[in-house]
């Protein structure tokens, strides 16, 4: 009917380009300055001097326990990080939680989020109950998880072998802290998966309906193809927020048999080693990490700058 | 759709695995608590014995009310800050055009995606010169950072749903610019601010690794980083019933809010990031 | 009630675009005006400009002999209907078209009088306690309304009030306007791209293309005396027929056969250097069916020309024959691209479309003769598209 817009009736005259900005621009300006000042000072103030000063550490001999042995000292922290075990099975072992959960958040997720957009009743219940995942306490839910896989406590130790304490060996440890990390946080993978579910029009799914199309290959050809831009969205920030685990791994096994992931031994090497060049270099590296997985996401997949990160 | 009575079974049915998948590390952890100290080895999903032992006993540790305070206090503060100079913020990226707003933007979004623990160890140090370390403003200050990206898309969101017309409108009837914003912008926005407010308190409330790196007592330790260090010699042998307690508290007042909120959380996670 | 007087009004962005160029309008008190044009046109700006809603960049705006150029819009005292509606949806009906009162800190009761006789008036006194969110399209238009006229102002503004509406309630609102204006009294200017609404509604209209005003005018006067191909084209429905033609040996050259040149055409061409091409515009009801001649003055004048009809719409009171023409008839212009906004007219024009009286007996498929006056033909310049006709 009527496709105005008012604001864009603008048409060009060349040669009539009037440089200086009208007064209502300029304050326009001025004002939008002032209204993002506090909070970019402050995202500033608290990242920006901080990551300088991380790098600035991690050129350096600093223990907290030797402080007179403080010197500059180069890559070598890099050096000693990138050439040690402990660090590449920290790695791996954060790789291998965040490749796990994610793909399997990704289709537990499409699942709940496709019973929450379609289910018939008690939508408004699943919906509320859903979130609980989502709204509890990383910590609070780690502890549940130990003591179910606690021998003797534990509710789920008793479906094992007797004698067994899965958390005592290297891969089933692995596993519960996947499954800790899975449980937490596919309500949001689950909410972000179900907002672009909204995005497939009901007139296009009926119409690949008419034209024969099976209930799979609506969702496969269809759907899945148009939630692209919200799959990856979700994907980008569930991948970058599993890099960063700690507190899962903190409470279920504090790095024990290996499972520490790269932010719980950066920790370990600050609060515990009171290593200060060490624990900023892996900082550094993990900063680093992350940034590339973003570039990968944002360059090679082509996923557009999505929102920012709600945990 | 089909609203047949096998149709609603067989949802019913679906729907009864979602709620198992969310709810039973949830009860589990509640029947937890509530079970008797000397039963805890007895490996039972439901208390044999029930007990209100663990709270009473939790309630007891000073250090652990100290640390739902600190959480509270650190949490509303933060908030506070985060919704007052974030809606601030929004408000400008979503309404005014002024050079560097994707400069605004793009900040947001690398702290979203940001490591925490890379600024931990830099800001250990730091605080520690500067005499934060220990303090609530030395975890409020972070808690303000990590909210506020969050804070800044979901409220400008909020407030480019609101038509530019109303405030146009209210002009023509004869409003000052101010006048438009109190009667016109503030009510329509309050509800997308209560809810913003709602996520930015989960987000410090949730924290844990802040807590435990920047602290070193109960001056500041926020709740989830106490339970980390319950250690059970001063109640009971075993803490497993004292973590369980806390961990339920910390987590029924976010359950409420959820459960209250429900509609305007889900329309607030999921504002901005179907454009992605 | 107030006199509207632009002079000279420019509205250019800090990027360099203009959307308003020099614009020069007297609207008369109690005048209802509309200014009407394709999307990009500039009207929706001139209306802000009014309002006070956007900056003027040049030019001056006098509300009743006084400059209000610097005026902030609640000093203009001037009300304003949205496309959108724009009404608050936080307040009930009520609150809505009391807001400018209460703003005016307007005694309760008085108000209240005054928003019941409001309703009244736009028969929305039901829903008075409603929120917007309850009520239909044409109710939320009504209480829109309503907000407007409640507090008695120098002007109403209305852009595009009825393009959010159905095709059925648009007639009905249209007439409702018509008659509130009447009544009240109150100088409107009202925006919108139709102009089917143009032409029912105004006293005078103000057609814009590009910035640019290209004519002011009773609706008659745009219809029957259009300036140039762009008015000739936007004004009237179905679009006036517009073909390619040569002048060649006193006579017109084009697709309906040769047309000798009348004194009028002859005049016309030669006051404007007598071009040997130009593009002739017929309107489709100035052809008729020549078989239904019979009865009537046979006028020695007419012209004739005969084509297949291709499709034949039916409507009742009258039809629409499309006749197919040849390929290579389309005139291509930027002045009708403008005008057909968002329709190919490449394809719409290569057909001419005559308005029949409904006795006629034309069917698809079927030869048809059609008859016109010559003194209903348009002659254009191409290039400029000035109305050569016209400007004699």
């Amino acid at each position: 009917m009527n496709e105005e817009v008012s604001s864009t009736e603008v048409v060009p005259v060349p040669g009539r380009a009037v440089a200086v900005p009208s007064a209502n621009r300029r304050s326009e300006r001025r004002l939008g300055w002032m209204l993002c000042a506090p909070a970019a000072v402050v995202m500033l103030a608290v990242t920006g001097w901080p990551i300088v000063y991380s790098v600035l550490l991690s050129l350096q001999r600093f223990d907290l326990r030797f402080p007179a042995r403080k010197a500059w000292i180069g890559v070598d922290n890099y050096a000693t990080v990138l050439g040690s075990s402990f660090w590449w099975n920290a790695f791996a072992v954060t790789v291998l939680v965040t490749v796990v959960s994610v793909a399997v958040e990704l289709v537990l997720g499409m699942v709940i989020a496709l019973v929450m957009y379609r289910t018939i009743v008690g939508r408004g219940l699943v919906r509320a109950v859903v979130l609980i995942p989502y709204g509890i306490v990383t910590v609070a839910a780690a502890y549940g998880w130990k003591y179910a896989w606690t021998p003797g406590t534990g509710f789920l130790t008793r479906l094992l072998p007797a004698g067994s304490a899965p958390l005592t060996d290297h891969f089933p440890a692995i596993g519960i802290i996947i499954l800790a990390e899975i449980w937490k946080t596919t309500p949001f993978m689950a909410l972000l998966l179900m907002a672009g579910l909204a995005l497939v029009p009901e007139d296009t799914l009926k119409a690949a309906s008419t034209d024969g199309a099976t209930a799979w290959q609506r969702f496969t050809q269809i759907t899945l193809p148009l939630m692209k831009p919200a799959i990856l969205a979700a994907l980008l920030f569930r991948t970058l927020d599993a890099f960063r685990i700690f507190d899962d791994i903190f409470v279920l096994t504090n790095g024990a048999q290996n499972t520490g992931s790269v932010s719980l031994i950066a920790y370990h090497n600050l609060i515990g080693g009171l290593n200060l060049g060490i624990g900023s270099t892996m900082s550094v590296l993990i900063f680093v990490t992350v940034a590339l997985i973003a570039f990968v996401f944002v360059k090679v997949l082509g996923t557009s700058a999505p929102d920012a990160g709600r945990r | 759709m089909d609203r047949t009575a096998g149709g609603i079974t067989r949802w019913s049915l679906v729907n009864l695995l979602v709620l198992l998948y969310a709810l039973v590390p949830v009860v589990w952890i509640a029947s937890l608590s509530f079970k008797d100290p000397s039963t805890f080895t007895d490996g039972t999903f439901f208390p044999t014995r029930w007990t209100l032992r663990n709270y009473s006993g939790i309630f007891d540790n000073a250090d652990f009310v100290r640390g739902l305070g600190n959480s509270i206090g650190i949490g509303l503060v933060s908030t506070l800050v985060a919704i007052v100079i974030g809606t601030m913020a929004a408000y400008a990226v979503a309404r005014l055009d002024f050079p560097g707003k994707p400069l605004v933007l793009g900040l947001s979004l690398l702290i979203a995606m940001f490591p925490q623990i890379s600024l931990v160890t830099p800001l250990f140090e730091i605080e520690r010169t500067l005499g934060l370390f220990d303090t609530w403003p030395g975890l409020i200050l972070p808690y303000i950072t990590f909210a506020l990206p969050l804070t800044i898309y979901t409220l400008s969101t909020f407030f480019k749903e609101i038509p530019w017309d109303l405030e146009k409108a209210a002009k023509m009837d004869g409003a000052t610019p101010f006048q438009a914003f109190r009667r016109v912008i503030v009510p329509l926005a309050t509800p997308g601010v209560v809810t913003t407010a709602i996520l930015a308190f989960i987000v410090c409330w949730n924290d844990f690794l802040f807590s435990i790196s920047l602290t070193s007592s109960s001056r500041a330790r926020t709740a989830p980083a106490t339970i980390s260090f319950f250690t059970g010699s001063s109640q009971f042998e075993n803490p497993t019933g004292s973590i369980a307690a806390a961990a339920i508290v910390i987590t029924v007042p976010i359950v409420v809010f959820v459960l209250v909120f429900q509609r305007r959380i889900v329309a607030g996670l999921t504002s901005g990031a179907v454009k992605g | 009630m107030a006199e509207i007087v632009l002079s000279g009004v420019t509205k250019r962005y800090p990027d360099g675009t203009t959307a308003v160029q020099d614009l020069d309008l007297s609207i008369a008190d109690r005048e209802f005006i509309i200014l009407v044009g394709p999307s990009g046109c500039g009207k929706s700006t001139t209306l802000n400009m009014i309002a006070g809603l956007e900056d003027i960049s040049e030019g001056e705006l006098l509300i009743d002999g006084r400059r209000v150029n610097d005026r902030a819009p609640r000093d203009r005292d001037i009300a304003m209907v949205f496309q959108s509606y724009a009404l608050y949806p936080h307040m009930t009906v009520r609150e809505n078209i009391g807001f400018p009162l209460k703003l005016a800190r307007m005694d309760k009761a008085e108000a209240n009088a005054k928003i019941e006789e409001a309703a009244r008036i736009l028969a929305i006194e039901p829903f008075l306690d409603r929120r917007p969110a309850h009520l239909s399209g044409g109710q939320r238009q009504r209480v829109a309304m309503g907000r407007a006229i409640v507090r008695n102002p120098k002007a109403f503004l209305m852009d595009e009030p009825l393009s959010n509406l159905d095709a059925k309630l648009r007639v009905q609102m249209r007439t409702m306007i018509s008659r509130l204006q009447n009544q009240l009294g109150t100088t409107t200017v009202y925006v919108t791209h139709d102009q089917t609404e143009a032409m029912t509604l105004g006293d005078r209209i103000v057609l814009m293309r590009r910035g640019i005003v290209q004519q002011v005018g009773t609706p008659e006067e745009l219809y029957d005396h259009p300036h140039n191909l762009f008015v000739a084209g936007f004004i009237g429905s179905p679009s006036m027929n517009f073909l390619p033609a040569d002048i060649s040996g006193g006579a017109l050259h084009s697709v309906l056969g040769e047309i000798p040149l009348s004194d009028r055409m002859r005049r016309a061409l030669e006051a404007h250097h007598s071009p040997d091409r130009v593009v002739m515009g017929v309107r489709p009801e100035a052809f008729a069916d020549a078989s239904l001649d019979r009865r009537r003055e046979h006028d020695a004048g007419e012209l004739r020309f005969g084509g297949r009809v291709e499709i034949l719409e039916s409507l009742g009171a009258e039809k629409f024959a499309y006749i197919d023409l040849e390929p290579g008839t389309v005139v291509d212009s930027e002045h009708l691209a403008d005008a057909f906004q968002g329709h190919s007219p490449g394809h719409r024009h290569a057909q001419i479309v005559a308005r029949l009286d409904p006795r006629s007996q034309a069917s698809e498929g079927r030869m048809l003769e059609l008859e016109y006056d010559p003194a209903s033909i348009h002659l254009f310049e191409p290039e400029t598209g000035l109305n050569l006709t016209e400007h004699v």
